[in-house]
């Protein structure tokens, strides 16, 4: 059995998102297997990137249960415990579609990029990546407060964050340009420093949406690089939203695809090439030989 | 591009501009109205001065055109900068030590008296600005927040004090505290409500404080006496000594001459010692998670709410943190003057702190304090002006043009330095070295 069966960090049941009469998303259900990278695909406008945020939060879904647990598996009968108690979360399960965006990073450790880049341009690749980890920080500082006065566990923690965002610069190739603004770098570089800034808020999960738009193919092939390293060293579960099917192909365990808000196929990349339905829903066309080819 | 441009393209255009010039002063300088011996007013044509503001416009405009060469219109000035970063990093230990020997210098310079407007009008005056323009540019510099009533926190202040003191007797250095305290819990909660609002929604509401504070201050007689406001607040004391001639006060008991100027000397310096706080808690804030946050949060809101930080919290925090120096100032507004009214805290002060932060370059400690001297100072300079007397008439008064230059330097500024006098930003935490980051990419926060 599939990981995202047997053991599945992420379950979505019957999402629903409407924004006055559209139904963006419509009764979608699947899950994300624990340390999977799992690829969400589909034409313009299929609703991936609502579906991102119904789970990161920035949206309230008009139906549906996600449920996420940070560590094991969400298994059927806690969520259903977790639901009825109507609490948002317990013992490291979490009800994100309870939970306001800011919460879901901070205590569910779910953590993503956005499709146009939101980099902080003013701020240094250091700062940016210091201010990723402001709660551990907050913490450490006593809400800035013992900060205020020089608290020596404040430095420590300080400098540890310094240190790990030493350690994604290195990791994403920008380590000379630490101290550069990081609206100063280009286009390439600035996508690779948004998931070095989201992985500084050590996730379970990151969601990243589109991360290979806009790179020539060196860049494609060092993305597909970093995104498996980062599953590979830490763990960490990878969702993402692609077009580009060389990176889909090579990196996903697990594809899920949607059209006109609904889900038409979910599977390994073998099964989800040669499914008819998606190759007519993705390219629109009947010539299924041509789009075939594509998705090869 | 030919550094002028031909004769008679110029000559077009500048006729063109003196035509536009005709028109805007025909309502505003050609029809006047004067008072004539029975009190009735009559219109008065004054077509020479109409003819004089285009004549002017067109030859300006003409010398301009023909003769100016072109800037480059493809770099806009944003990212160079006004000081030598030596000079920069200089300044601002340089400012604080001519500030704390400043009152003594013009004290053994001018005498008591001589020195008394220099140390007040100037010396407080420009101080006192400096401390709202380092408070408001928490909340609009760092944390990109627009806030148009931060005069109503400054009232707040002041009027804690004016009523603890005249009611319960409480003494300012009680009450200062108290006044910051109160300034920041009205912050709050006025941001509690207001700070899901964004960009121009905000800065409406705020502004709307603005004016229910004053309103309530000039029209509720039983708590503030309206606007005959509060007279006779006690006046500062030397840590419990009072500034006046018994044997018990200040100048008696360390063998000094009586003078009125050692009130105004204690009060520099206590103003100074609050900029400085203000200015040393911001400094020390912005290196630590929340004043960072602030900054990330200028930057992009929807980003900082993907990593975890609770924007609504971090808002909030440079809200009230703003208004507590407000509070301060205010308190110590009401100790200088003695007496407060809803005057003082009109949306006109609150422009003018918002012009400072803007002009001086949001975020920019040192720019602002330069914006406020400008600023501040140019007032009293245009004050000092009365030779101009000589040449436009008794009746000129040079302070009246204020607003106007205001406008003047507002739009100078806005074509030759959009962000403000210092627009590049100093990064808080540093790898290697420490670079300024130029202003072109530092966003200007839209919540």
């Amino acid at each position: 059995m599939t990981r995202w069966l047997s053991a599945p960090m992420l379950t979505i049941e019957h999402l629903t998102m409407r924004f006055g009469g559209l139904t963006a998303v419509n009764d979608v259900s699947f899950s994300v297997g624990r340390g999977d990278i799992t690829a969400l695909i589909g034409p313009n406008g299929a609703g991936k990137t609502t579906l991102f945020n119904c789970i990161t939060g920035f949206y309230k879904p008009a139906q549906g249960r996600l449920a996420l647990a940070r560590e094991g598996v969400a298994r059927t009968q806690d969520v259903e415990a977790l639901t009825l108690s109507g609490r948002r979360h317990r013992d490291g399960l979490y009800l994100l579609e309870r939970m306001p965006d800011f919460e879901i990073a901070r205590d569910a450790h779910v953590a993503r990029t956005f499709q146009n880049i939101r980099l902080f341009s003013g701020m240094t690749l250091l700062e940016n990546l210091v201010v990723a980890q402001h709660n551990m920080l907050m913490r450490a500082s006593g809400l800035s407060l013992l900060g205020l006065v020089g608290w020596p566990r404040f430095r420590d923690a300080e400098k540890a964050a310094v240190e790990k965002a030493g350690f994604w610069l290195d990791k994403i190739g920008l380590m000379d340009r630490a101290d550069d603004p990081a609206g100063a770098l280009p286009y390439g570089a600035q996508r690779r420093l948004e998931i070095a800034r989201a992985m500084c808020t050590d996730p379970v999960l990151l969601c990243l949406d589109e991360p290979a738009a806009g790179l020539n193919p060196r860049e494609s092939a060092e993305l597909n690089d970093l995104l498996l390293s980062i599953r590979a060293e830490l763990g960490t579960s990878v969702l993402l939203i692609e077009h580009d099917m060389s990176v889909v192909m090579k990196i996903s365990d697990h594809v899920v695809v949607l059209d006109y808000g609904k889900l038409i196929a979910d599977g390994t990349p073998d099964e989800i090439r040669h499914d008819p339905r998606v190759i007519a829903a993705y390219l629109g066309v009947e010539d299924t030989e041509e789009a075939a080819q594509v998705l090869a | 591009m030919s550094p002028s441009m031909s004769i008679t393209r110029a000559l077009r255009e500048a006729g063109f501009a003196g035509l536009v010039a005709a028109g805007l002063a025909f309502p505003i300088l050609t029809l006047g109205t004067e008072m004539d011996q029975s009190n009735r007013l009559v219109l008065e044509q004054r077509w020479s001065w109409m003819a004089i503001a285009a004549g002017l416009v067109f030859v300006g405009r003409f010398l301009v055109l023909a003769f100016a060469r072109k800037p480059a219109r493809a770099a806009p000035h944003t990212g160079a900068r006004v000081l030598s970063p030596a000079l920069a990093a200089a300044l601002p230990r340089a400012g604080v030590i001519a500030l704390f020997l400043f009152p003594m210098v013009m004290l053994f310079w001018l005498g008591p008296q001589g020195s008394l407007k220099w140390i007040n009008n100037y010396g407080v005056q420009i101080l006192i600005y400096v401390m709202l323009g380092w408070g408001l540019n928490i909340v609009v510099g760092l944390a990109g927040l627009l806030d148009l009533g931060y005069v109503a926190f400054y009232a707040v202040g002041a009027y804690t004090y004016a009523l603890l003191s005249t009611h319960f007797g409480l003494s300012f250095w009680i009450c200062l505290p108290l006044a910051g305290l109160m300034a920041a819990s009205w912050g709050a909660m006025l941001g509690f409500p207001v700070l899901r609002l964004r960009g121009d929604y905000l800065a409406i509401v705020t502004l709307a404080f603005g004016e229910i504070v004053s309103a309530v201050l000039t029209n509720w007689s039983d708590f503030s006496n309206g606007k005959a406001g509060i007279m006779s607040i006690p006046r500062i004391t030397f840590f419990g000594l009072p500034f006046n001639a018994n044997e018990n006060g200040f100048a008696a008991t360390f063998g000094l001459e009586f003078q009125a100027i050692h009130r105004t000397i204690f009060l520099f310096y206590l103003i100074l010692a609050l900029a400085l706080i203000t200015h040393v808690v911001t400094l020390r804030l912005r290196a630590l998670p929340v004043g960072r946050a602030w900054e990330a949060l200028r930057e992009d809101e929807i980003a900082c709410r993907s990593l975890g930080i609770n924007t609504v919290n971090t808002k909030l925090t440079a809200f009230a943190l703003g208004a507590m120096f407000a509070g301060f100032a205010g308190s110590f507004f009401a100790v200088r003057q003695g007496f407060v009214n809803p005057d003082s805290f009109t949306f006109m002060e609150s422009a003018t702190i918002l012009a400072i932060v803007v002009l001086g370059g949001m975020g920019s400690q040192l720019g602002v304090a330069l914006a406020a001297v400008v600023m501040v100072g140019g007032t009293e300079v245009l004050r000092e002006l009365t030779f101009l007397k000589q040449i436009f008439g008794s009746s000129f008064d040079p302070s009246l043009y204020r607003m106007l230059l205001f406008g003047l330097a507002m739009v100078v500024m806005m074509i030759w330095r959009p962000r403000g006098l210092i627009s590049s930003r100093a990064p808080s935490v540093f790898l290697a070295q420490k670079k300024s980051v130029s202003g072109t990419h530092v966003q200007e926060g839209h919540g």
